[in-house]
């Protein structure tokens, strides 16, 4: 066992009160150097990040100076004072915090500390709830959510006045979305709150281990960081990539031909997790690997949109040790602590190597046993890509996205928040707002606008002054101007938007919508139904299902048994490739010794590609041009992800149409785009029309990018969750009001209103920031089209090579999006027509 | 004679409903040449400020986008009587609030012309301070205009108040646009105003409207309107 702190020896040694060294002596055990060192850290005053592998006691330490400061503190006595809460505990998943009640009320009670332990969440009933208000527990495991809820009440300070302790659990999830923004922005209001407070971060793995530091302490001034703590993963994980005769595909995200291998390997095993990108590559693997189970094995399906009774019950069973295999998507990536996992598959490819890091923790919880893992690519470029994570893992390199700027529309809706606990100075607030690090760097004027916009709606026309949600009072602070506003804020906290979702309900074949009353099977995502027409069929919760139509908000399905399902699903990632993984699939592509490490079928098809085209050096960006059937083709390899693809065949296809090469279309990869036009590009170069320099020119992102952002269809979808978030539109709620749909268009209605009459107002600038680093990747498109100035390597060629063929598959697969309504329109009447005149 | 003159202008479709031919504008309004009668519905005036009442503020321009629209559908067809087929406000308050630049854009429209306020679910008083007259319904040579269609079939009706939409489905990409719907016998317009959403015309509130097999839902295009039948049009 290869545990090692990187510490410099402290000082004051951590005081370990007598019924915890007794707990661990009667156990034989020694509590374990980092946490003694989190410990005397702790009670030194300061923060702490700790970094440390899954099994590692990564719990018992966040707690530690917890327990340790509440078995110390003096009894209440009869007739004291309110005691509020004392430590907080933030996990990203309700899950996570019934999870932990369980482990940690267990030593402390088995201490018989005198420590209250209760959660708060979403589900805890209304009279739990208002209990812990009048009488708080010392230690409150709870969600961000939640957070911003209590923070926002009229008590707050009374409530978190003795807080002494914050412990964010799983800190490096936490932070990378709006729920982090929210949450830090409640952590920079509880320091108000709490001056004393200190916080403890538990991260499993994360590239910049500063940025989190920075983030658990106040950053105004700027530059503070919290203490880090770091645990050397254990034993080593085995893992390996799937060994296989079969053919690997070119193309594709099924990995079909790998079944029949996994069911060997969940045969010989005792528990087996098997993990995939996305909810329908769930279905399908679950689906398959039933054909094939001739032994009967109980394998269990677990995803988010399933229904909630169907869900608890799998996780029941897999607690029970009831179950041989589970199928899951990424709700059962956090670390819930799920028994004896002694393999974990993981199919298709990993996309970062944080992400397999994480899952494969999954499996044995103990440190010092090894854990088993298996990658199953889909396709050869998937192979590539499993190497290179891979040698990541065993590296030690490890990614988490970039932190981002926090968002506006989080923001407008915290300082709503905050007005509703008590009136605010807006300099005080914009300094507070500053100590939270997404928001470091906020200017005032921005503040101010978002100020504006929660009290009118920030609109240059000031017409809704005299209905302001709060207001500047002569006292010079902000206050709400009506308990109403209190009441409606806080059935609309929050940042997670649900995507709209329709229940599947289940009736008999042929009622069509008319049917009624069988059970639900679970949520599915509105965007695919808009896709589908009644009578096709698709896969869902394991079963082969025929669509029969929608009735409000059900989508009523009947039993397709023994029909193949017609419906193709885009089966891909649904995360794009990670930087640090694109640059080793590029190292590994250039250098003909790594290719030992891969299947004799990948090699040979590198080997041929070097013979037939050429391999890019591991700095270069190869474009190939080539004819086939009647268009020309132009296929580069960027290897940035699906979604920077998608931006650069967008602007690409602008300029190429300004260029005159008559693009048609293109299609992108997590590894290359591929252009068809008209004119010959290859030709073109040749006779210097154009220049591939000019073409791949950064200069894309300025106003090619403007004129494409501003009739795309991306910008109305992020739109739409900036608008509910930042409280310009209410959230739904069950049995009341608008369906998603009724949202969605009108959220589509008021962006085009807007960005007619005010392209500045907040809200858009909030959209276009939030398109630019999520849909639209825009940071690492032009990261890589700076990377590859000068370095184009251009290969002309008279046919197809090997490496274009997986991205010349995926072509006809991909729906298109983007403008042409009308031309839809237009065809469908045509069609019409053709109909009743035609034969 | 005048009809394709307008027809080339505006690039509307014509549609018949029980023996009247009508134009469907591409911008929501329907011009019966026989008549020299415009009809425009649910234009849900002042609904930005209806929702700020409540603490929502949605972008304060829906009134006059509405109004620059409508302002440019009189131009194009100057008509003789204008209808507005009810809801023309968005709730009861939303007329004697109006500011007064909106006002009296409003009645420079009606100047030298009738002008007919359909009363509907949302504003079921007259408009204050407007000219104008106020109306449950108008009958029309063999049709009837009110708001609120009356359920089953109706010969001759043309109402609002449902804001019908269609949507077609192909290549994997769904379109969603604001129609009118009929069958020849009756009709029901789309919603006029700004920041007006709508609802698809084969959900369960239009059953027993329509008899779809004549049905035809005259679709709002960018550029023109498409008359499309019930067997391309999806739900939701």
């Amino acid at each position: 066992m290869t545990q090692q702190t990187t510490i410099r020896p402290h000082a004051s040694p951590a005081h370990l009160p007598e019924p915890f060294l007794e707990w661990f002596a009667q156990r034989g055990w020694a509590p374990r150097a980092h946490q003694i060192d989190l410990l005397s850290r702790a009670q030194a005053g300061k923060s702490v990040l700790l970094i440390a592998p899954t099994g590692a006691g990564k719990t018992l330490a966040g707690f530690l100076p917890s327990l340790v400061d509440l078995t110390l503190r003096p009894k209440r006595k009869p007739g004291e004072a309110f005691r509020g809460i004392h430590t907080l505990y933030i996990s990203p998943l309700k899950a996570l915090a019934v999870d932990i009640e369980r482990n940690l009320g267990k030593p402390v009670e088995e201490m018989h500390l005198p420590v209250s332990i209760e959660t708060r969440t979403g589900d805890t009933p209304t009279h739990k709830r208002q209990r812990q208000k009048l009488d708080p527990p010392d230690i409150l495991l709870t969600t961000p959510e939640q957070l911003a809820l209590l923070i926002s009440t009229k008590d707050a300070g009374r409530f978190f006045s003795g807080l002494r302790y914050v412990v964010l659990d799983e800190l490096h999830s936490l932070v990378t979305s709006k729920r982090g923004h929210l949450l830090a922005l409640g952590l920079a209001r509880l320091r108000q709150l709490a001056p004393k407070l200190q916080t403890v971060g538990l991260s499993a793995t994360v590239a910049e281990p500063d940025e989190l530091r920075r983030w658990l302490v106040s950053q105004n001034p700027p530059g503070e960081m919290a203490d880090l703590i770091t645990v050397e993963g254990g034993a080593r994980p085995v893992i390996t990539i799937l060994d296989t005769e079969e053919r690997v595909p070119w193309a594709g995200h099924s990995a079909r031909y790998a079944i029949p291998a996994v069911y060997d390997e969940i045969r010989r095993h005792k528990t087996t997790l098997l993990f995939v990108n996305t909810r329908s590559q769930a279905e399908m693997l679950f689906q398959e690997l039933w054909r094939i189970n001739e032994d009967g094995l109980p394998i269990a399906l677990h995803h988010g949109s399933l229904d909630v009774a169907q869900r608890r019950k799998v996780e029941k069973a897999m607690e029970a040790g009831s179950l041989r295999a589970i199928v899951a998507t990424s709700t059962l990536d956090l670390g819930i602590d799920w028994g004896d996992v002694d393999l974990v598959v993981h199919v298709g490819a990993p996309k970062g190597a944080s992400r397999l890091a994480q899952r494969i923790g999954r499996s044995n919880h103990r440190m010092d046993e090894p854990s088993r893992a298996i990658l199953v690519p889909a396709n050869r470029f998937e192979v590539m890509e499993c190497r290179a994570a891979l040698e990541a893992n065993y590296l030690g390199a490890q990614d988490t996205p970039p932190l981002v700027d926090g968002s506006l529309d989080v923001l407008a809706q915290h300082i709503l928040g905050c007005a509703c606990a008590e009136p605010f100075r807006a300099d005080d607030l914009y300094d507070e707002i500053r100590s939270a690090a997404p928001y470091a760097h906020l200017e005032r004027r921005t503040f101010e606008q978002a100020v504006d916009f929660v009290a009118t709606g920030g609109y240059a026309l000031r017409t809704y002054e005299r209905y302001a949600r709060i207001r500047l009072t002569k006292d010079g602070t902000w206050r709400i101007s009506h308990p109403r506003v209190a009441q409606q804020y806080r059935l609309n906290v929050g940042t997670i938007v649900e995507a709209a979702y329709l229940n599947v309900r289940y009736v008999r074949s042929g009622r069509g919508a008319a049917g009624r009353g069988g059970p639900v099977l679970g949520k599915i995502e509105e965007g695919f139904l808009e896709t589908i027409a009644p009578g096709d069929t698709f896969l869902f919760a394991g079963k082969v299902l025929k669509f029969e139509g929608i009735r409000e908000n059900e989508c009523f399905v009947s039993n397709a048994v023994g029909q193949d399902p017609r419906i193709p699903v885009y089966a891909g990632g649904k995360f794009p490739l990670s930087t640090y993984l694109a640059d080793e699939v590029r190292g590994i592509l250039a250098d003909p010794k790594r290719w030992q490490s891969l299947p004799d079928q990948v090699s040979d098809w590198l080997r041929i590609q070097r013979d037939k085209s050429v391999l890019p050096r591991r700095g270069d960006l190869l474009v190939e041009t080539f004819p086939r059937g009647n268009r020309f083709y132009m296929v580069a390899y960027p290897f940035e992800g699906r979604l920077a693809h998608q931006t650069l065949g967008m602007l690409l296809t602008r300029r190429m149409e300004r260029m005159g090469v008559q693009p048609l279309g293109f299609v992108a990869s997590d590894y290359a785009i591929a252009v068809w036009s008209l004119r010959d590009v290859g030709e073109m170069v040749a006779s210097r029309s154009i220049t591939l320099a000019d073409l791949f020119d950064e200069d894309m992102l300025g106003d090619d990018l403007e004129a494409w952002l501003a009739e795309s269809w991306l910008l109305k979808r992020t739109f739409r969750t900036c608008a509910v978030i930042s409280g310009l539109i209410e959230k739904r709620h069950p049995g009341q009001e608008k369906t998603g749909r009724q949202v969605t268009v009108s959220a589509d209605l008021i962006y085009d209103v807007l960005r007619a009459h005010e392209p500045d107002h907040i809200l858009l600038k909030a959209t276009r920031a939030d398109a630019a680093t999520g849909l639209l990747d825009i940071h690492r498109l032009a990261e890589m089209l700076s990377r590859v100035r000068g370095r184009i390597v251009h290969k002309h060629l008279e046919r197809i090579s090997p490496l274009a063929v997986p991205i010349m598959l995926d072509i006809g697969k991909e729906r298109v999006n983007g403008g042409a309504a009308d031309a839809l329109l237009q065809d469908t009447e045509d069609d019409l027509i053709e109909e009743a005149m035609g034969g | 004679m005048l009809a394709r003159r307008y027809e080339a202008e505006t690039f509307s479709a014509t549609a018949v409903i029980a023996g009247e031919e009508a134009l469907c504008d591409r911008r929501g309004a329907l011009y019966f040449p026989d008549h020299g009668l415009l009809a425009v519905s649910d234009l849900h005036l002042e609904k930005g400020y209806a929702y700020a009442r409540r603490g929502v503020f949605l972008p304060p321009y829906d009134t006059a986008e509405t109004l620059t629209k409508l302002e440019a559908v009189i131009a194009d067809f100057d008509p003789r009587v204008v209808v507005s087929l009810g809801d023309s406000f968005h709730d009861r308050v939303g007329s004697s609030h109006m500011p007064s630049i909106f006002r009296d854009r409003l009645e420079t429209m009606m100047r030298g012309r009738d002008w007919l306020w359909v009363t509907g679910n949302h504003d079921p008083d007259a408009p204050e301070n407007l000219s104008g007259t106020s109306v449950t319904e108008v009958a029309l040579g063999a049709l009837t205009l009110r708001h609120e269609p009356t359920a089953g079939q109706f010969a001759g009706e043309i109402a609002g108040h449902l804001h019908p939409g269609a949507r077609i489905v192909r290549q994997g990409k769904s379109v969603r646009r604001p129609c009118f719907a009929s069958d020849g016998l009756r009709m029901i317009m789309p919603a006029f105003g700004a920041l007006t959403g709508s609802l698809n015309v084969l959900d369960r509130a239009y059953a027993g409207l329509f008899d779809w097999r004549s049905f035809r839902a005259h679709v709002l295009g960018t550029e023109r309107v498409y008359a499309l039948n019930r067997s391309v049009l999806f739900p939701g």
